[in-house]
């Protein structure tokens, strides 16, 4: 990990990492980073203020996490209220789908 | 370097453009692009711009836009929504441009509009509030706002087809809109209410060139013909070998002729009838069909072609192609007539258009 991608917004920072294809998405988005965010709602507003267009594809208008977006927060499903604590662990990852 | 067509393939699995000269026998395919997002749209502009809708299971709907003839592609979504609490966009599924406008489709049933190269996008509302939207229903592809026939001097005229709610047209640029569904048949309603106002299962809307009166359309229930604008429609079924079908597609200038692929039925697996490929051809709007078969195979082909997959080029002769169900891509350098393939193992194909750089 690029230790300049360490950075964040201050208090509060968690450790986020995000799935492979959605950084196919958004060129130059990292796997992992650092930021600051209170919730899971608040964590994926500042990520799309640094790559816009990535609330849209993380997130619908019911408003929810995407059906096959599952996030989660120190290893437990998280939906968009979920607070998040200093230090938590936060993983983006993509449900089974396709065909 | 002469004139060039480029055939323009929107799959399950992302977007292929195939390449060639004007002699249209010898093509390059490149894809696929757009990350294997389902693509059920692409289209390109005067300028070559290219626009690509679709929809991720994972990552929702998005137009995707590419300045450099598919080498490289953004893909954006702002806008794209009937707003907070309200149901989610599943997938663009119809693009169109006039202008700096550009138009897109979604399920479900909507009408979106972009000034900006789409990259952000307004809800066109009015649609929404036609008294008839409580009755739509979702056809077996969704409820897709799949059809969007912009009149080619007046922008403020629009006409729009939607599975199951049927045509749908505004003189106002979309503020109100009226049902233009007048003599278009529902067999799945009960004998004596088979011409409802709306409710019909249109497939695909098409304008014939030079003639902005003329539409054709191919429904799930017969293949129908309007001179006025869709106020009225005309069956134009006889002589096909069903009243089934998706696609249909016009002549770049002759606006007598006209490109279906009827299949077997609703309800007998929606192939091509018998397992022999024909595309089906009028050069006199409607009134007699013929069906070209030489070079499309005729024993044990069971493909569909679905209803965006079909499409003319701008060259003359004009070239017809189109891309089935199981991945190949059919082409025609003689309006139809004699066909080769393209491609043989493209994911299942959803939209076929064609673009030619004007010299």
């Amino acid at each position: 990990m690029d230790a300049a991608q360490l950075t964040g917004t201050g208090t509060g920072q968690v450790d986020l990492r995000l799935p492979e294809a959605l950084l196919a998405l958004f060129p130059g988005a990292p796997r992992r980073l650092h930021l600051g965010a209170g919730s899971v709602r608040e964590l994926i507003a500042e990520l799309d203020r640094r790559w816009p267009g990535m609330s849209d594809r993380l997130t619908d208008s019911r408003p929810a996490i995407r059906k096959h977006i599952n996030v989660f927060v120190d290893g437990e499903r998280a939906g968009l209220d979920t607070p998040l604590d200093a230090g938590a662990s936060v993983t983006i990852l993509l449900a089974i789908s396709g065909g | 370097m002469g004139e060039q067509v480029s055939v323009l393939i929107g799959t399950r699995k992302g977007v292929f453009i195939a390449r060639s000269d004007a002699g249209r026998s010898a093509w390059q395919i490149d894809g696929p692009h757009c990350e294997a997002w389902p693509i059920n749209h692409v289209i390109a502009d005067d300028t070559g711009t290219l626009f690509a809708g679709g929809g991720n299971e994972w990552f929702g709907p998005a137009v995707w836009r590419s300045t450099d003839g598919g080498r490289s592609w953004n893909h954006f979504s702002a806008g794209l929504t009937y707003g907070e609490g309200g149901t989610p966009i599943k997938a663009v599924w119809s693009l169109a441009r006039r202008g700096k406008t550009l138009y897109a489709g979604v399920e479900p049933a909507g009408l979106f509009r972009s000034e900006d190269e789409g990259e952000t996008w307004s809800h066109v509302e009015g649609l929404q509030r036609h008294p008839s939207r409580p009755t739509w229903v979702p056809g077996a592809g969704g409820m897709i706002l799949h059809s969007i026939v912009l009149h080619p001097d007046d922008p403020t005229q629009i006409w729009v087809a939607i599975s199951a709610a049927g045509v749908f047209h505004t003189t106002d640029g979309g503020e109100t809109w009226a049902a233009r569904n007048s003599g278009t048949r529902c067999d799945f309603l009960p004998e004596g209410q088979q011409y409802p106002e709306t409710g019909q299962c249109v497939h695909c809307l098409v304008m014939a060139p030079g003639r902005s009166n003329r539409l054709y359309q191919q429904n799930h229930c017969g293949m129908y013909r309007s001179d006025d604008g869709g106020v009225s429609w005309q069956s134009i079924e006889k002589g096909l070998p069903s009243t089934f079908g998706f696609p249909a597609a016009v002549h770049p200038r002759d606006p007598e002729r006209l490109y279906l692929v009827p299949l077997n039925g609703a309800m007998e697996g929606r192939f091509v009838p018998d397992g022999r490929a024909a595309v089906w051809s009028t050069g006199d709007a409607g009134s007699s069909w013929h069906g070209n078969r030489a070079g499309l195979p005729q024993e044990n082909a069971f493909f569909g072609v679905l209803r965006q997959a079909m499409a003319t080029d701008c060259l003359e002769p004009a070239g017809v192609y189109f891309g089935t169900s199981s991945g190949e891509l059919y082409a025609s350098a003689d309006e139809g007539t004699n066909w080769i393939s393209i491609a043989a193992h493209l994911p299942v194909i959803h939209s076929v258009e064609t673009w030619t750089p004007r010299s």
